[in-house]
């Protein structure tokens, strides 16, 4: 009895590529509420492919869930940084353009980016910046990130939690660049935001959308695309990416090696960046679109908002996401030693 | 048939519970570099470095005073609903529970509310002429998160432990002469005492190491041992480092448990050891 349970068990766990291959089933896996779920019906009506759909909360959780083995995922969404990594540990496979023809509506300020320069394993999903969201109400002339140690703000001021938007702040304030490996630089960054942490309110994550809506802070770190959805509740709030430059993210979809569906991930792929299927996507979550064709259909306040879509100046302003490798332990350490602080 | 639900328990234990504690213990004990996974204690050294300790001290720290706290208010509590002439004790039983019937998460958030800047006190605060007070993202704030969310924990079992005792001998001991307080001292107090020893247990362990109330409360601020663990899992990926802090904290709660078991001696169920 007992026995054959642990048979059962093992036989679960072993369940690999071979059997299932003729079944219609796409395994995807997104962050979450980052889809409109229409979409996948959509898809499933089109094509008869059924969409097991499985959602992360950030992406170093779904890399380290996917490298351990053990899942079964073919379309993965996942941001640059991380796609740098995949591809040098060999975990991506090699996208069949012939499928996606679609792709042409890629807009081409995201084709061949850095993370992907030959732009062989992954096509653009959604991207936006990160910058400064304040109210205009309590405060003007937002242009630097200076203005976030200004004692005049003290407890108005939210940081973002995560480890390398906020020291990327400090670092950018210093004239470094976001992706420095000179532990030096780094620590100069810990000591700002070690001066920074005593006028900061609170060092927050989505809770920052609620707080700066209901005019709990002044000034706060956010995505562009959070920026939009507040700016749409409390008309008070507007974002400013600073001039000495800021950080510019790209999520985009890839297909693991491990996919047994590998033309199924494709042809989703091709599905996603159908301008109209873009254009709901867009709508929906509220990031902005890579599709030059559903930029095109968008409601004009929408696309003529620069926070949906910055210039090329702005743009240019900006850095992307590097993948630091094991470096990445110096920034969790300095990361511990602010929050450690009284 | 007895056997098939002996057996079935113990295999639901060692897939649900033995395995893992051995994988945090494999995590723990390795690193990997490159896809080669080797021996090395070196994520034990690195949890006794300065920062992490400070980490877990505070988290300690703060644990305690919750503890402590939730017994000051709870013990009174429970003896007031224990008390066989106070009409109202169910309902303040009920009520006590009522809460816990909702998420956690939840409730937590309801005191973000309550709190916050343009939250309840404060309006309250501005309509009669006062300046907003800051009351959101302290430690103490952290404490009162914790404290609400785990005194159920202390007073269920002081409560039932006091229902429990038998009325005769408090009623000898008045007979001999004992005033009220040295019924309390001599009589009731010793024998709840392995009902405050699990209270106690069942408060700490929650309350060090718990992540979510810093993250609401503290604004994430002030880092707790939780949400070190939290980070090394879901931010950087460093499920080695994570483990090891993982099971020093196991290490932690396990003593602290035998200190409050030793004057545990009730062996009428209730207790973790």
């Amino acid at each position: 009895m007992k026995f054959r349970f642990l048979i059962l068990l093992a036989v679960f766990i072993l369940i690999g590529c071979s059997k299932n291959n003729d079944e219609k089933i796409l395994n995807v896996y997104n962050y979450g509420d980052y889809v409109d779920e229409k979409i996948l019906k959509m898809f499933t009506n089109e094509t008869g492919i059924k969409i097991n759909y499985d959602t992360f909360a950030t992406s170093e959780d779904a890399y380290t869930k996917i490298k351990n083995g053990g899942t079964n995922y073919d379309v993965v969404i996942i941001s640059d940084y991380m796609i740098e990594r995949m591809i040098k540990e060999n975990l991506l496979e090699p996208l069949d353009f012939s499928l996606i023809e679609n792709y042409q509506f890629i807009h081409s300020r995201f084709k061949n980016l850095s993370f992907d320069p030959e732009n062989k394993f992954s096509v653009s999903y959604m991207w936006g910046s990160v910058g400064i969201l304040y109210n205009k109400t309590m405060v003007d002339n937002v242009h630097s990130w200076k203005i976030l140690w200004d004692e005049k703000y003290k407890n108005q001021i939210f940081m973002y939690d995560s480890q390398r938007d906020s020291i990327g702040v400090a670092l950018k304030k210093l004239g470094y660049s976001l992706n420095t490996r000179d532990i030096k630089e780094l620590y100069e960054a810990k000591n700002e935001l070690v001066k920074q942490k005593k006028i900061v309110q609170a060092y927050v994550g989505d809770a920052v959308k609620d707080k700066m809506i209901g005019n709990e802070g002044t000034l706060a770190i956010s995505y562009s695309g959070d920026a939009l959805f507040c700016q749409s509740e409390n008309s008070d709030l507007d974002y400013v990416i600073p001039i000495e430059g800021s950080n510019l993210w790209f999520d985009c979809a890839v297909i693991l090696k491990t996919s047994c569906h590998k033309s199924f991930a494709n042809l989703f792929i091709n599905f996603l960046c159908q301008p109209q299927i873009a254009l709901m996507n867009t709508q929906y979550i509220g990031y902005s679109t890579v599709n030059s064709e559903a930029l095109k259909k968008l409601p004009d306040e929408i696309k003529n908002n620069k926070i949906y879509w910055p210039s090329d100046e702005e743009f240019s302003r900006c850095e992307i996401f590097h993948d630091l490798g094991e470096f990445i332990r110096q920034y969790d350490i300095i990361w511990t030693e602010i929050l450690a602080e009284d | 048939m007895k056997k098939v639900f002996l057996y079935s328990y113990i295999l639901w234990m060692i897939i649900f519970i033995v395995i893992p504690i051995i994988l945090v213990g494999y995590f723990a004990f390795t690193q990997s570099e490159n896809g080669v996974v080797f021996f090395t204690l070196e994520n034990f050294r690195r949890v006794f470095e300065f920062v992490y300790i400070k980490v877990l001290l505070r988290s300690i720290n703060l644990a305690l005073i919750c503890t402590l706290i939730c017994f000051l208010i709870g013990y009174p509590v429970a003896y007031i609903m224990a008390d066989k002439n106070f009409h109202f004790s169910s309902t303040l039983l009920f009520l006590f529970l009522v809460p816990m019937w909702m998420n956690m998460l939840l409730r937590t958030y309801a005191w973000l509310t309550i709190l916050e800047k343009n939250g309840i006190i404060n309006s309250c605060l501005a309509l009669l002429g006062f300046s907003k007070i800051n009351l959101l993202y302290t430690n103490q704030t952290i404490v009162l998160g914790m404290v609400y969310n785990f005194l159920p924990f202390m007073i269920l079992p002081i409560h039932t432990s006091l229902k429990k005792i038998n009325y005769s001998a408090i009623e000898a001991a008045q007979d001999l002469g004992a005033d009220s307080f040295t019924t309390f001292r001599k009589i009731i107090f010793p024998l709840s005492l392995p009902a405050v020893c699990s209270g106690i247990t069942m408060v700490f362990m929650p309350a060090v190491t718990t992540f979510i109330v810093p993250n609401l409360l503290g604004g994430g601020k002030f880092m707790l041992i939780g949400n070190l663990i939290e980070q090394q899992f879901l931010r950087i990926a460093d499920w080695h480092f994570g483990c090891a802090v993982s099971l020093i904290l196991m290490a932690v709660i396990f003593f602290a448990a035998i200190i409050f078991s030793f004057v545990d001696t009730d062996d009428e169920g209730g207790n973790l050891f």
